[in-house]
């Protein structure tokens, strides 16, 4: 059952450029019908998920340790539904926005390879196969370089091939580690080699396995000091793709961090085996402050946003590393939270672009006059991503805080406080420059209504959740379980 | 000493490609001569599993009824699919290069970034 998920965007990306030769508009509306399938499925999936525990599926009927396994658990469905949630809505989005900035005849083949860079995501959560894991990343790393290049700029040439370099070496590293873990267990299933690697703890190939793999995923997550591939492909890509790469791309790659840190290797051996916790709690912390600062030297809006991923990524990063219960459930939390917020602000930005086909902040003097909309759901999610109570960005920050306070790392606090404050700045720049009241009062003209509805949907949902905290709660409440669980 | 090395030759040869190849990567300012050195550096790689797959005394594995142990074919055929993975990378690689070079017409990259930045200061005396 769970393959579907999947096999359906799969078959439609390949299926796609056909319905292109018919065609130029059917492409979208062939994504958005197998996306909304798909993101039904993954709640279905889910709620059985939920009721019923784990479901796995094997490959070609071969049993867990000798075939490729997919696993739904309790961690990876949060995970699998914030990402099919926000692909859905940024495909509504998308229609508009590509048509400014797309040339017609390319549509087909952006909307073959925007389903491919899905697929490969999705595969990265749901496999259960360290190899299998691999195969995805480059899947999506292989799409994502091609739609980046599509950008309309010419700086979208270079963002795109400074990125392909870096995410080469970054997954090449991680085909190095998963060399290493083969050689050491010989088996390449996540839940047997975890089975297999504690009598194996002291030796030297699985530390040099750890080594590469987390450094290579460190790359593809952009952590502070191998960000620099990041701001330009961010700001560069078309809109629609932009918001899809920050909403979902480095948030997959922590995703596969904790997998690998946590289900792959264990608890004891990252953090009393060798002294990796403290090394990745400096980083993440430097990450946090670095990145805050760097995005308030930006005056383009989507690279300031970007900059300011790399800083939220170090949020992610610090509850993975104080590696207690609440630290982690506001890790998971801040993975959905950002993904909702970030992807909210791309969408936003790309907005301003697709009416002012302005980008850089000191242009944006009174725009609230002729964008009042998007500019009141702007401020909305900035609330959000400052951490205001009553949205969703509060709760991630409360359980980070919490989770630093039980295992007594106090200085954590103050960093997370000042980040903030930095983040209120950087983002409160474009709220007062857009109700600066010099400018005379010009007609209204709005973002078409199919981009408008997913900004109103992102910027309600951050409210609703922060509101009826439950549901994110309970979600990552049950993610936690699996991570230290097993 | 001697022994250390020979004994392990096919790591250390990888080593070495591994080391030139991210050298190729880093430092060389031409866009295709860093594409040849990620070749390197992934071919280094592939090296690396196909030693790893030896067993000693193993045969090849296919099915002989004189062998008496195989090596083992999983890195091999682990490493087809990077093989594959390889190539793409490097198609994409090169036709990105290619569509660089129709814009700049140049392939090396601190020329391609001298027109990025007089790109930005133009666009910020328009303004």
């Amino acid at each position: 059952m769970i393959v579907y998920i999947i096999l359906i965007p799969l078959v439609t990306a390949i299926i796609i450029p056909l319905f292109g030769f018919i065609n130029k508009k059917l492409p979208f509306y062939v994504t958005l019908l197998s996306a909304f399938t798909n993101f039904i499925l993954v709640i279905r999936t889910a709620k059985k998920i939920f009721s019923y525990g784990t479901e796995r599926y094997f490959f070609g009927g071969f049993e867990a340790p000798f075939g490729i396994e997919y696993v739904v658990d309790g961690l990876n469905s949060i995970i699998l539904i914030i990402i099919s949630f926000m692909f859905f809505i940024i495909t509504v989005y998308s229609k508009r926005s590509l048509e400014k900035e797309i040339e017609n005849r390319r549509l087909p083949l952006f909307y073959a390879l925007y389903t491919l860079f899905y697929t490969g995501i999705l595969g990265i959560v749901i496999t259960g196969d360290i190899f299998n894991l691999y195969v995805f990343i480059e899947i999506a790393s292989l799409s994502s370089y091609t739609l980046i290049a599509m950008g309309q700029k010419r700086n979208a040439l270079m963002a795109s091939y400074n990125y392909l370099i870096l995410g080469t070496i970054g997954a090449t590293f991680i085909l190095i580690g998963i060399g290493y873990l083969f050689m050491a267990t010989g088996s390449l299933n996540m839940a047997d080699i975890k089975l297999r690697i504690v009598p194996l703890y002291h030796s030297k190939m699985v530390r040099t396995a750890f080594a590469f793999l987390t450094l290579g995923l460190m790359l593809k997550l952009a952590l502070f000091p191998l960000h620099v591939w990041l701001p330009n492909a961010y700001s560069y890509a078309p809109s629609a793709m932009g918001a899809l790469l920050a909403a979902t791309g480095t948030k997959v790659s922590a995703y596969a961090l904790i997998r690998i840190l946590y289900s792959v290797f264990t608890i004891e051996f990252d953090m009393k085996i060798i002294p990796f916790n403290q090394i990745f709690l400096l980083i993440s912390l430097v990450a946090i402050l670095a990145g805050s600062t760097l995005a308030l030297a930006q005056t383009n809006l989507k690279k300031m946003l970007a900059y300011s991923s790399i800083g939220q990524i170090g949020y992610i990063t610090l509850g993975i590393s104080l590696s207690n219960a609440t630290s982690l459930q506001g890790s998971v939390l801040h993975i959905f939270n950002h993904s909702l917020m970030k992807g909210g602000l791309f969408l936003i930005a790309g907005g301003i672009f697709y009416k002012l086909n302005i980008e850089n902040i000191y242009d944006m003097k009174g725009i609230s006059k002729r964008m009042p909309y998007s500019m009141a759901f702007f401020v909305i999610l900035t609330l959000s991503m400052i951490g205001m109570p009553f949205t969703v960005g509060f709760l991630s920050k409360w359980y980070l805080i919490l989770g630093a306070i039980e295992v007594g790392r106090y200085f954590v606090i103050p960093i997370i406080v000042i980040s903030s404050l930095l983040s209120l700045i950087y983002l409160w720049r474009l709220v007062e420059i857009s109700f600066n009241s010099d400018v005379d009062k010009k007609e209204i003209s709005e973002m078409p209504v199919s981009m408008m509805v997913p900004v109103i949907i992102i910027s309600l949902l951050t409210v609703f959740l922060g509101v009826f905290s439950d549901i994110p709660i309970s979600l990552s409440r049950e993610a936690v379980k699996i991570i230290l669980g097993s | 000493m001697s022994d250390f090395i020979l004994s392990k030759f096919n790591y250390w040869a990888s080593i070495l490609l591994m080391m030139i190849g991210m050298y190729g990567m880093i430092a060389k300012k031409n866009l295709i001569k860093k594409i040849i050195g990620m070749n390197i550096f992934q071919v280094s790689v592939f090296l690396f599993y196909i030693s790893m797959g030896k067993v000693k005394g193993g045969t090849a594995p296919i099915f002989w009824e004189k062998a008496v142990i195989y090596d083992n074919p999983i890195p091999h055929v682990l490493i087809l699919t990077a093989i594959v993975v390889s190539i793409s990378t490097t198609a994409v690689a090169l036709s990105i290069i290619i569509r660089i070079y129709n814009c700049f017409r140049t392939v090396e990259e601190n020329k391609i970034l001298e027109t990025l930045a007089n790109d930005e200061n133009q666009s910020g005396n328009n303004q």
